[in-house]
């Protein structure tokens, strides 16, 4: 197994390679392209670049016409994220003079790692990968038979610590708590830090959409539970703020058809 | 000889294998839902094609099955020794038609002797496409309640509350690239 890191988008991008292509040129070459492709997304949608197309469009400067067409496509994101999560998930936060501030920030990380990962790490023939992006991330595994990936859940209470590990084969994690940073996600149909968790896991089949489904259950607090039963497909942990976990599982739908 | 070949294809009955499955974490499936459907009567040739579909689909968990196709053959008669996969007047090899379901295709092809199907096997089934990637995919969290020092060997990558630079150097992630690079 190889493994390659970089900073990109203020965050750690780690890779881990098994398989054919691990530290020959294609697979450094592959790396490459996967850095520079986050870091055009970071031109285009960082809220702390003044010149990014997303701060110009906030600041009304531009029109959504002028700025690339991945800028449609993230707000298209953000629209049915908002609309899943009943307003849970925002776009629009707020900031601490009492207004509101756009950042699709929530949405950007996950699409763009995903679109990564399909665009360059998906073309490395006989290779499994793991393209994790701050601690949110993406799995491939090839052959059905082999080891998945073994992820580790940090402990929102105790970053020295793993609360849980999940195998993943193909698949999505995402991670949304407070470690780290202190209280970062606002429920912004209150204005206020969400309360009683302390974190929560997704785990699915996407990274856009299991990132997004961690943020907005996280905002939603005590009721992020009865919130992400409603999402199919899914497995995944939460972390209380007394230290309680709950596994939940809607990979197996009763009574419903596949699709 | 040809009146008496349509003739048994006209009443012989196809026996169109489905999927049993089970959870993503439970092996192999023992159930196998199964459809029958009659077979369409070859119109040109004793050992021509004939045409079978699903009409059902199954009703178990659609989300982490791993799918397996297996003959039945308690459903099919039974099997007559002297049968053979070459075409004679009393035994025919009759492939069905590609079936695509939502799992991939599916082809079985039967054999016929006197009127009855004494052997069924399965040409192509779902297995490695990709569905069958998703299948499987992923688990449910398994909790843990040890020091990340003792768990760090057998962890690959950390998901945790976003892991900003700054913080970074103090993640187990941090430790695991070290180690790699």
């Amino acid at each position: 197994m190889a493994r390659y890191v970089e900073q990109v988008m203020g965050m750690p991008i780690s890779l881990a390679l098994r398989g054919k292509h691990t530290r020959d040129a294609r697979a450094r070459s592959t790396w490459e392209a996967v850095v520079d492709e986050l870091r055009e997304v970071d031109r285009v949608f960082s809220t702390y670049r003044a010149d990014s197309f997303i701060s110009r469009l906030g600041r009304d400067e531009l029109s959504l016409p002028d700025c690339p067409p991945e800028v449609s496509e993230v707000l298209e994101i953000a629209n049915q994220a908002v609309e899943i999560s009943d307003g849970a998930f925002s776009v629009y936060l707020p900031d601490p003079a009492g207004g509101l501030v756009f950042d699709p920030s929530g949405v950007v990380k996950g699409w763009a790692v995903e679109r990564a990962a399909r665009r360059y790490l998906d073309g490395l023939e006989d290779t499994d990968y793991c393209l994790s992006a701050g601690g949110d991330m993406v799995a491939r595994t090839l052959d059905p038979t082999t080891e998945p990936w073994c992820i580790g859940i940090e402990d929102p209470l105790d970053p020295n610590r793993l609360v849980a590990t999940v195998p993943v084969r193909t698949g999505a994690v995402a991670t949304s708590g407070t470690s780290h940073r202190g209280t970062h996600i606002i429920d912004p149909r209150t204005g206020r830090p969400a309360y009683g968790i302390a974190s929560v896991t997704v785990v699915g089949d996407s990274l856009t959409w299991v990132d997004i489904e961690a943020t907005a259950a996280f905002a939603q607090g005590a009721q992020a539970l009865s919130w992400l039963r409603t999402r199919p497909r899914r497995t995944g942990l939460i972390v209380w703020a007394d230290g309680q976990t709950t596994l939940f599982d809607t990979s197996h739908p009763v009574g419903q058809g596949a699709g | 000889m040809k009146r008496i070949a349509t003739w048994l294809l006209s009443t012989i009955t196809v026996v169109v294998l489905l999927f049993g499955y089970h959870t993503s974490t439970s092996g192999k499936a023992t159930s196998a839902p199964e459809v029958i459907g009659s077979a369409n009567p070859a119109t040109n040739s004793g050992a021509g094609a004939t045409s079978s579909e699903p009409t059902n689909a199954p009703t178990s968990d659609p989300a982490g099955p791993t799918p397996t196709a297996s003959p039945s053959p308690g459903s099919v008669g039974t099997p007559q020794p002297s049968s053979t996969a070459s075409p004679s007047p009393t035994a025919a090899t009759v492939q069905g038609d590609v079936a695509d379901t939502q799992w991939g295709p599916v082809q079985v092809q039967v054999i016929v002797a006197n009127g009855k199907i004494t052997d069924v096997s399965v040409l192509q089934y779902p297995n490695g496409n990709g569905k069958d990637q998703q299948i499987n995919a992923y688990a449910l969290p398994v909790l843990i309640n040890e020091t990340l020092a003792k768990q760090s060997a057998a962890i690959d990558m950390v998901s945790g509350a976003t892991v900003t630079s700054d913080g970074y150097t103090r993640s187990l992630q941090s430790a695991l690239d070290k180690a790699g690079l």
